[in-house]
């Protein structure tokens, strides 16, 4: 037995890693990062999952997040990497861990880690933002008018304070989904988040300030007059009955990160946008932008080309 | 109760979910918890919403509810759903919107139900209790309420005394819930089948052993304003009613799978209660003395439900509760068992309750070997030995000091020591001696360490006086008093500068605990006040945000007089032995004469020893409950080394679980490979 400030019993040491994509869907989309990182941790326990944990007096297992998505938002693309006590066969993993999420959270790929960061393949994330009562004339107008500014700046309360974000220049691509489209990965360009990738305990605080808050806590600050688009009155007639109108975006990571809120609030600010509803925003994928401001799978450098 | 058998109410979630982008953290209310249970409505004959009066956040964790949730939703004919208090920002929205109080497993409106049972762990929970009903859409007044409503139960340790929400509540039930709950729910499904009306229906459930129904009783007063009788007005109603009492834990493993919510939560461990009941007899605890006898969990019953519940909810935190966990006859090997099966998996275990006295070093270093070592924390609860003894806890300073001085020595750092103010008899001496207990824990701690770094922290509380203890005849000391005595004990700690910086003192002014004192002694006069609070936007009571005394003193001030008594009639007064309190129709198993005697005793300085290791000495509990003190050894001792059947020392992982369908990819972990 030992005293004064040294573990006892160090556990074992880490000896492989694996990275995950998974979803966040249905109701876990009100949950924090904070939320989805505990619920993780343990249900990688209630799998079995020998996940190798830091030393000290207060042991926490080594997890690696990238890029979390705010409260409010469901993704189809969240990453995390796994520190291992045993070399697992990730599929295995796949399934044990997938058996044991609670509802809404859903792995999507594990693969065994290869060389480099995973942070380093991860510069973009790809949007479907969905505004319930925004017709989709009314929604290319805004867009059209926000794609026609050079600096579009919101502000959003983060724990830090007030903090000015350039939407525009985040931006690498914003699209009108077609009324009954299904939002497909495809069609989006590219997308950026800012990357970290600390502990969840770090940003204890963090959670309130990122809660979407449509009205209250982004506001206008500078950019370009109200824009009203005038361009088809029948388009636009005929698109209130459809209600929802979608979008498709592309956001390079910045810091801090461009969100589907602040994109929201760029257009308000740019084309007087006001959704009636809170909007609903889901990421599909997170990636390296490519020059053609498509997104790669960071993922795929991990497979191994003869195995699986 | 609903009367429409065969349809089951509609999902308010689709309702709800455009709201939620609008709260503070919604997840609170989305369910989902692993572990939950979502029972077809059809299928079940009776429908129990349990609630706990108060946030998500402190609600979740609550055991008694978790344990009821389980064992109601094991019966085939019952289903139970769970509602908490939602906070002011979505009940605004809520009844802008007209989204009903629902609960958060399949989200069903509350009002549906055909039994709202409310566990009140404090009567800070009242005020609650009338905003749920209210967003329920349910009468306030039980009077109002009719066959559709559903019947509104209160349990928990505060409905010892559930007369100030006399008016409120259908239905009480005192003591033990493991049990009583299966009657209530024979009981209204056989009323529910029989089409008994709500009149017959709860008279015939104040047929039920532990089942109150304050409708069924009339109090009469004296001119003076004390309590002339409270008096059955049904042939159906009983003179007394006698607390439940589930006499063996081994019965009753539950919780067996805890909920893990997605949202952050007071507690987010493995509770595995180790006892219930406690024979200290410290006189101010209310929970010592309404949970008598003691019955220990055994061991082995421990480890199994250890072992599954870390299983099915993940945590790292394992909890041993009960109201003074060291004492449990077997603590030792449990400790160590327990700290040898998780050793180097990441799980932590704790004692939440630990007497000085019954604390040792080395059970502390069993709970440490693979959790944290942060603070070690006491509760002298009196500062003077004198005043120690008035309260029946026995610890002598030497002893804190010892104990202390060898925890500094094994490499902690801090020391919280809880204390409370204004308990009978109490001086401004009583209290100053907490200073200078606090200036020897640091000085005694320095020299122990070796470093001038360690760190006191002193935490007190007011005192409240509580029904069916021996203070429950005691004068309230008044808040200007107690604020008045933590204002010389600061100066007192502060006037060593020296061993002062490194003393915190957390306290909390008096106010609060005079409404508390209120709520905990109060009678049906009471009810009043506590309406008039909520209507002026009083809830959330236990949250110093929203707690306001102006509000409290002002509706007292405005419904107490007109019916003879006040704030201090009720509070800061002290009862004579003849009085007919309250609460004296509801038995906990503590004969009154004994209490009484050990009032006096109280008063006299004498001490009560511990009935778990000493004679009887009387309370009255054990032949009447029909019950006795259970204590280990364990039955039918297993082989050193086998008392936890489980994965053997050598292939330990990280993981506290092992998975065979896990395999090592290169045959690593030599499981089970598929």
């Amino acid at each position: 037995m030992s005293y004064k400030g040294e573990a006892a019993h160090p556990s074992a040491p880490t000896v492989a890693k694996v990275r995950m994509r998974f979803a966040k869907r249905g109701r876990a989309r009100f949950s924090s990062h904070r939320d989805v990182a505990r619920a993780m941790e343990w249900a990688l326990r209630r799998a079995g999952v020998p996940v190798s944990l830091s030393q000290g007096f207060s042991p926490h297992p080594r997890l690696s997040w990238i890029g979390a998505s705010p409260t409010g938002a469901a993704s189809e693309a969240e990453f995390v990497e796994i520190g291992l006590t045993v070399d697992l066969d990730p599929a295995a993993v796949a399934r044990e861990v997938g058996a044991v999420l609670p509802e809404g959270l859903v792995v999507l790929d594990v693969v065994r880690s290869g060389p480099g960061a995973l942070a380093d393949r991860i510069d973009g994330s790809s949007w479907r933002i969905e505004l319930p009562g925004v017709a989709p004339a009314d929604l290319g107008d805004a867009v059209a008018a926000l794609l026609d500014s050079d600096v579009v700046e919101v502000e959003r309360m983060t724990k830090n304070g007030p903090r000015t974000l350039d939407v525009r220049s985040a931006l690498v691509s914003l699209v009108v989904e077609d009324p009954p489209a299904e939002p497909s990965r495809d069609a989006v360009d590219d997308v950026t988040d800012a990357h970290d990738e600390r502990h969840p305990n770090d940003e204890a605080t963090g959670d309130d300030t990122r809660t979407t808050r449509p009205s209250a806590d982004t506001a206008v600050r500078s950019g370009a007059e109200p824009t009203r688009g005038t361009r088809d009155t029948d388009r636009r007639t005929h698109a209130r009955s459809a209600v929802c109108g979608t979008l498709s975006a592309v956001v390079r990571h910045t810091t801090p990160a461009v969100r589907p809120d602040d994109v929201v609030s760029a257009l308000r600010i740019v084309a007087g946008l006001e959704p009636p509803v809170p909007v609903r925003s889901t990421r599909t994928a997170q990636g390296r932008l490519d020059d053609d401001g498509a997104l790669l799978d960071p993922l795929e450098a991990d497979r191994d080309p003869i195995g699986r | 109760m609903s009367l429409d058998l065969s349809t089951a109410p509609e999902s308010v979630y689709d309702r709800l979910e455009p709201l939620l982008p609008r709260v503070r953290k919604p997840v609170q209310y989305v369910g989902g918890e692993r572990n939950a249970t979502v029972t077809p409505w059809e299928d079940a004959d009776v429908h129990w919403a349990l609630c706990y009066p108060d946030a998500y956040e402190v609600g979740l964790p609550n055991q008694g509810l978790m344990i009821l949730y389980e064992v109601l939703n094991e019966r085939p004919d019952a289903l139970a759903e769970r509602t908490y208090a939602v906070w002011p920002d979505l009940a605004a929205l809520m009844r802008e919107h007209g989204v009903p109080q629902f609960t958060v497993d399949a989200h069903r409106p509350v009002a549906a139900f055909d039994v709202l049972g409310v566990s009140f762990a404090t009567e800070l929970g009242y005020t609650n209790l009338l905003e749920i009903l209210d967003l329920a859409g349910v009468p306030l007044h039980a009077a109002d309420r009719s066959a559709e409503h559903p019947l509104v139960l209160a349990g928990g340790h505060a409905a010892f005394n559930p007369e100030p929400i006399a008016d409120f509540v259908d239905l009480v039930a005192l003591g033990d819930g493991e049990e009583v709950v299966g009657d209530i729910t024979d009981v209204v499904r056989a009323a529910k089948a029989e089409g008994l009306s709500r009149h017959e229906t709860l008279e015939r459930l104040a047929g039920v052993p532990g089942v109150y129904v304050p409708a069924l009783y009339a109090v009469d007063y004296h001119d003076d304003g004390s309590i002339a009788a409270v008096r059955p007005t049904s042939p159906a109603a009983p003179e007394r009613i006698h607390k439940r009492t589930t006499s063996d834990l081994d019965d009753w493993p539950y919780p067996k799978k805890p909920l893990v919510p997605m949202a952050e939560t007071v507690h987010e461990r493995m509770s595995v209660e180790i006892f219930r009941g406690c024979t200290r007899g410290c006189r101010f605890c209310q929970a010592g003395m309404i949970t008598r006898p003691v019955r220990e969990r055994s061991k082995q019953g421990v480890s199994e439900m250890v072992e599954s519940g870390l299983a099915a909810s993940g945590y790292s935190e394992v909890g041993l509760l009960s109201l003074s966990s060291a004492d449990h006859s077997e603590i030792g090997e449990i400790a160590k068992g327990l700290a040898d099966r998780y050793e180097g998996t990441g799980t932590g275990l704790s004692l939440p309750s630990t007497r000085v006295d019954a604390f040792n070093v080395d059970l502390a270093e069993e709970l440490t070997r693979s959790g944290r070592r942060s603070g070690l924390t006491f509760a002298p609860e009196g500062g003077s030995e004198r005043l120690r003894r008035v309260i029946n806890k026995m610890v002598s300073e030497e002893e804190l000091i010892a104990t202390v001085a060898t925890a500094y020595e094994h490499g902690w750092r801090q020391v919280k020591l809880y204390f409370m103010c204004g308990l009978p008899t109490e001086t401004d001496e009583d209290v100053l001696q907490i200073a200078a207990m606090a200036h020897e824990v640091v000085r005694t701690g320095r020299k122990a360490a070796g470093r001038g770094d360690v760190r006191a922290t002193v935490s007190i509380g007011a005192f409240v006086p509580k029904p069916h203890t021996p203070f429950q005849w005691a004068a309230q000391t008044a808040p200007e008093v107690v604020d008045d005595r933590l204002r010389k004990l600061r100066e007192a700690i502060n006037s060593d500068r020296s061993l002062g910086r490194n003393v915190g003192l957390r306290y909390h002014d008096g106010q609060p605990s005079l409404i508390e004192g209120l709520l905990s002694r109060g009678d049906r006069r009471v009810g009043r006040v506590i309406e008039a609070v909520w209507r002026d936007g009083g809830h959330f009571d236990g949250w110093s945000e929203y707690f306001s005394f102006e509000r409290w003193e002002t509706a007292a001030a405005q419904q107490l007089p007109s019916q003879g008594v006040d704030l201090f009639w009720f509070t800061t007064r002290e009862r004579d032995e003849h009085e007919v309190l309250p609460w004296d129709h509801l038995d906990s198993g503590l004969d009154r004469g004994w209490l009484w005697d050990d009032w006096q005793d109280a008063l006299d300085s004498r001490e009560q020893d511990d009935c778990r290791w000493t004679p009887c000495f009387d309370c009255g509990v054990c032949p009447q409950m029909g019950t006795e003190i259970q204590i280990g050894p364990t039955a039918g001792e297993m082989a050193p080394g086998r008392m936890l059947p489980l994965t053997p020392v050598e292939t330990r992982t990280s993981t506290p679980v092992h998975n065979p369908r896990l395999s090592g990819a290169g045959g690593a972990t030599g499981q089970d490979p598929r």
